[in-house]
């Protein structure tokens, strides 16, 4: 079991993911404006998103939706595998409400910060606060 | 009624909140007597909750009749009866005691502030009875993002630390989300204890191995762990007065409630302790949080500042002992959860009453007090004494079984590290003390010395303050009496039998 | 024995603390005075209702909360507490009658946060005369030390600032550092903290160097005690008003220290394991030390209370020394010293407040001819002076003299020498002051040839004191058969 997990880790779209979550995360520590910080959150969240949805994929599936399921055919077995795993969307769903929700909440509250200190630069907004 | 306490404690506020938002459009008065009821209905469901737990052990909760794996689980055992208690009563409390900070902090936002406070509480009490990993994410960020809008809803500098502490606290969440990711892959379940019962079979998986590391780096991100405790003194220092009631005692707590949960109840104790070795370098790192957070809030001036870099010293308190790995250990830390959200809670209610007496921030600002505020200042003197760690005052209790347990890892490090931090707390507050009593209070600044013993009229708080501030610090007193039964009675179950 | 069910320990407790609203909201001060009276002799009397069953060798029990099945918070009387309490609790109506005379006459601020603390620090004291177990008593030994903050820096000023940044230095650091982890690591090993007869220590395996470094971070620990080096917090809380050095840092506070040492020796290593480690031997030469050298400083101080303060430490020393022989001549001392000292000790305060009160004098080079002007209470000093110094009639020489004994008992030549020496540095440091007070010319005599007393209220319960010393010399008892009582129940016969 072990080895072929690692097995998986190693694979591309993992590798992917770990790449823009790098460069999101660069961009929240090291930019000083705060829209970079933002941009960077929003690479952040949304690398791991796609972490989620790739764990669905697997090969020769199809989506989710079950063809005729009406009737006496609803009652068949179904095979797993021949569909995507659909939980992993349903829970990005929710997630990317919740990306959103953040987003909007970084983005007035550096509104208020731009109204206050007339600039989105951390390092002048920490220099007027020194004067203070 | 009974069987619903675990869904009445959540969904109660969830109501009330949106009741809360819209009574600010229609009038103001209403709002808080909502507030007040909702949060009151959801303390009395889980102190009863909490009696049913002691009583059974366990309760399972299925949200609209869905069984788990397919529906999301409620599930309420010794560890977080204790813990929905504390975060129910710390919300009530600040908010009877917030009310005119509200009032004149945010007279015109009042729906908003009132809907954003509950959500808050309910965000924090779901995370505590969820019994599913990818719901305990969405309650995070229901709880962080009102957080961060708690804090940043006055414009002032305030909204800088805000925008500042919520790119952290993203980070630190999509962490926990990521690692739960993780946990998916190799399990296929989001539900905790399904998740457990894998645990045997798994402990050698790299995934598995991956998501601890990542949800454990995420929680302490969240937690203000050190080293990545950078944002929490100035996110907390600047937040006003009734937000702060509500966020500092709560937010460190529950996270570190989360992470005992993740690693006694999804990665289970044999998993955590031993198959990953992380505990030893965990604990000297709490080691080092102590001794650090405890240096640099003796370095502080602002006094709100000083207490910020306290809570950094005790969630090193609760990690460490956590890590220790044995039972006296994590009791002290199940313990400390309860006891360090009180004291907080205290300290932070003080000092909401002193920025309305007094002008500035700074210890030197708070000559006179004594005699000002009597009152006030005894029941500070409790907090302060229970941080510090004086018998009988719950502080002491707690810090007594952190204490045990480190003596009986044998690490005498994290013994040390904690008796340097009681001294150090010691100092911080009695050089409060110091200046709060031997300086006379000045309206105009440094007259004679000679004698300041001139009667200063006694002006105090409110009672509408003052009442909520004295059930706090008088309950640090009672708490650290039936400290005994809380440990014998509640504790003692919360812990898995397989650790001694 | 086992110990019987009672809540008189409680009652008597938690007497002082009943009285503290009643203080705070009381308008008038004769009431809050009234309840100050009434609230002591209550406890006093209290105290007293138990002597009877304890002479009968009975021990009473109260347990207040557990904490854990093996711990708990626990009041137990037995004759060594009883002892301590009755002490105490005397001493206590005493100081408030002198209280009101001091306090009155130099028109002290904030007298009903004086008295309040005042009862607080009772509370603590009693509470750990009467600890069942090593818990409890930590509990109220550190509450004591954070009651008495506020009356040692009663003044409010720089120099109480500063005094009282020492004193809870010394104390609750002490207590922290030492106390804490030396408890913990006890209980981790023994899973017990009730005081034994012969202690609880053996045993269990305690390697002895940790067990020298227990004992060592148990007796620095109890800094209260005042043994060197952890001393200089004694004439630093010299500042506290007269009546507070009087009670707390003759009799409550210090005693605290020194019953608590007794106990750890007593109760928690038990006397035959200590001396089958010899480990008691470091104990009596630190004690020895501290013995001569606080009589050599005492020597040179000017300001009486100073003076007072290293008199005191070292009187203390002697109690350390006595329990560390482990004889039962020098248990017996030691436990008898506590009610000795602390009368005559009490007395020598009071003396020095009344001067102070009287005429604002503080050193001794401005007391020449002061006998002239307040016979009664220099008349007073010598009594305590002689109890201190152990000469007859007084009070002192019975404890001293159970000493000596102790020491041949023991074989010790060396700490025979100790006391005689001390003694006589004892007399040479407080006989000139009453000679010079007496007897001098008229050029040398700093006061009118007029007699000039404080107020009845102070004068009063010096006298009492003095004449309770002298008492104490003819009839010992009832001190004299709890002290052997103990002794009994630790080494038996």
């Amino acid at each position: 079991m072990g080895e072929i997990l690692d097995f998986i880790i190693a694979k591309s779209n993992y590798w992917s993911y770990v790449v823009l979550m790098m460069i999101g995360l660069y961009a929240m520590i090291s930019r000083q404006n705060y829209v970079r910080k933002i941009i960077g959150m929003s690479i952040f969240q949304t690398a791991v998103i796609l972490f989620y949805v790739s764990t669905a994929v697997k090969e020769k599936a199809v989506i989710p939706i079950i063809a005729h399921g009406h009737g006496e055919e609803a009652n068949a077995a179904i095979e797993a595998s021949q569909y995507i795993n659909p939980l992993p969307h349903v829970l990005m769903l929710t997630a990317i409400v919740v990306g959103v929700a953040t987003l909007g909440v970084a983005l007035s509250l550096a509104i208020r910060v731009y109204q206050k200190y007339g600039t989105l630069e951390e390092n002048e907004i920490n220099d007027m606060i020194r004067e203070q | 009624m009974s069987q619903h306490y675990p869904a009445l404690i959540i969904v109660v506020p969830l109501l009330a909140a949106l009741a809360a938002a819209a009574a600010g459009w229609i009038n103001k008065r209403y709002c808080f007597p909502i507030a007040v009821a909702s949060l009151a209905a959801s303390f009395v469901s889980s102190v009863f909750l909490l009696g049913r737990v002691i009583r059974v052990k366990e309760v399972i909760y299925e949200m609209a009749g869905w069984t788990a794996p397919i529906g999301i689980v409620y599930r309420v055992d010794a560890l977080n009866g204790l813990v929905i208690v504390v975060v129910t009563a710390v919300a009530l409390v600040n908010l009877i005691y917030s009310k005119s900070a509200i009032e004149e902090d945010f007279p015109d936002k009042m729906g908003t502030y009132y809907a954003l406070y509950i959500l808050f509480a309910t965000g924090l009490a779901g995370m505590v009875v969820t019994g599913d990993a990818f719901n305990l994410y969405v309650l995070m960020e229901i709880a962080s993002l009102t957080g961060y809008s708690l804090m940043g809803l006055r414009r002032d500098r305030a909204t800088v630390s805000a925008l500042n502490y919520l790119i952290v606290g993203t980070i630190g969440a999509t962490f926990y989300l990521l690692g739960v990711g993780y946990i998916y892959i190799a399990t296929g379940t989001l539900n905790m204890a399904e998740i457990a019962s894998f645990m045997s079979q798994m402990s050698d998986s790299g995934s598995i191995r991956m998501a601890f590391v990542i949800c454990l780096a995420g929680l302490f991100i969240k937690m203000a762990f050190f080293p990545l405790h950078g944002w929490l003194p100035n996110a907390y220092t600047y937040t006003p007065t009734a937000s702060i009631g509500l966020i500092a005692p709560l937010t460190t707590k529950v996270t570190v409630y989360i992470m005992i949960r993740m690693a006694l109840s999804v990665f289970t104790p044999e998993f955590s302790f031993k198959t990953i070795e992380l505990s030893g370098a965990i604990v000297w790192l709490a080691i080092i949080g102590i001794v650090a957070g405890s240096c640099m809030a003796l370095a502080q001036k602002n006094f709100k500042k000083m207490f910020t870099y306290i809570i950094v010293a005790e969630v090193g308190y609760m990690v460490g002992g956590f890590w220790l790995g044995n039972r006296a250990g994590i009791s002290g830390s199940v313990l400390h959860i309860a006891n360090d959200a009180l004291m907080t809670l205290a300290l932070f209610m003080a000092a909401g009453i002193f920025a309305r007496k007094i002008k500035g921030e700074e210890i030197s600002d708070m000559q006179g007090l004594f005699r000002k505020m009597p009152w006030t200042m005894a029941a500070f003197v409790l907090g302060g004494l229970s941080i510090i760690g004086v018998p009988p005052t719950c502080g002491f209790f707690s810090k007594w079984y952190l204490i045990s347990g480190g003596i009986e890892a044998g690490n005498y490090y994290f013994v040390g590290a904690l008796l340097f931090s009681s001294l150090i707390n010691a100092v911080l507050f009695f050089r409060i003390f110091e200046v709060a009593y031997f300086e006379p209070f000045s309206e105009s600044h440094g007259h004679d010395h000679s004698h300041g013993h001139e009667a200063v009229a006694v002006e105090e708080a409110p009672l509408g303050m003052l009442i909520p501030f004295y059930v706090v610090a008088i309950s640090l007193v009672i708490l650290g009496i039936f400290s005994g039964d809380l440990i014998t009675k509640i504790i003692y179950f919360a812990i898995p039998a397989g650790i001694v | 024995m086992e110990p019987l069910f009672s809540i008189g320990p409680i009652l008597a407790v938690l007497t002082p603390v009943a009285a503290v609203p009643v203080l705070i909201s009381s308008k008038n001060e004769n009431v809050r005075e009234g309840w100050t009276f009434l609230a002591a002799g209550a406890l006093f009397l209290m105290v007293v209702s138990m002597l009877p069953s304890i002479l009968e060798g009975a021990r009473l029990e109260f347990v207040i909360a557990t904490l854990t099945p093996s711990l708990a918070i626990k009041l137990t009387v037995d004759a060594l507490g009883m002892l301590f309490a009755l002490v105490a609790s005397f001493l206590w109506i005493v100081t408030s009658a002198y209280s009101i005379g001091y306090m009155r006459t130099l028109k002290e601020h904030s007298q009903t946060r004086y008295y309040s603390f005042f009862a607080l620090s009772l509370f603590a004291t009693i509470g750990v005369a009467f600890s069942g177990n090593f818990f409890t008593m930590y509990l109220f030994y550190e509450l004591l030390s954070l009651a008495t903050y506020p009356l040692v820096t009663h003044h409010q000023d720089k120099e109480a600032r500063s005094s009282g940044r020492k004193y809870l230095f010394y104390i609750l650091g002490s207590s922290i550092a030492f106390l804490i982890p030396a408890m913990l690591i006890t209980y981790a090993y023994t899973g017990t903290l009730d005081f034994g007869s012969q202690g609880f220590m053996a045993g269990h395996g305690i390697p002895p160097k940790l067990l020298l470094l227990l004992l060592g971070m148990f007796i620095f620990g109890f800094a209260k005690c005042g043994i060197m080096p952890f001393h200089s917090w004694l004439p630093a809380a010299m500042v506290a008003p007269t009546p507070v050095s009087a009670l707390l840092h003759a009799v409550a506070v210090v005693k605290v220290g020194v019953f608590c040492v007794i106990r750890v020796i007593t109760g928690v290593f038990g006397t035959d394991f200590l001396s089958s480690l010899q480990y008691n031997s470091y104990l009596a030469y630190l004690a020895a030390f501290t013995i001569l050298a606080a009589s050599l400083i005492a020597l040179s101080q000017d300001n009486l209370k100073r003076r007072l303060a290293f008199s005191t430490i070292g009187q203390l020393s002697y109690i350390i020394l006595g329990a560390a022989l482990l004889t039962r001549y020098s248990l017996t001392a030691s436990m008898l010293h506590i009610a000795m000292h602390a009368f005559g000790k009490i007395t020598l305060f009071f003396c020095a407040g009344a001067i102070f009160a009287a005429s604002g004098i503080k050193n001794i080079s401005r007391m020449v001819g002061i006998g002239k002007r307040m016979p009664w209470t220099m008349g007073a000093f010598l009594v305590g002076s002689l109890s201190v110094i152990g000469l007859p009639p007084a009070g002192g020489l019975i404890s001293k003299w159970f000493l000596v004994l102790g020491t041949l008992e023991s074989d010790q030549i060396f700490f025979l020498f100790v006391l005689l020496a001390s003694s006589l540095l004892n007399a040479a440091y407080f006989l000139p002051i009453v000679y010079r007070a007496f007897f001098c010319s008229e050029e040398e005599s700093q006061f009118e040839n007029k007699v000039d007393e404080v107020p009845a209220w102070c004068l009063g319960p010096i006298m009492v004191t003095a004449t309770a010393s002298l008492i104490l010399f003819f009839y010992p008892q009832p001190f004299l058969r709890l002290a052997r009582q103990a002794v009994q129940t630790i080494l038996g016969g």
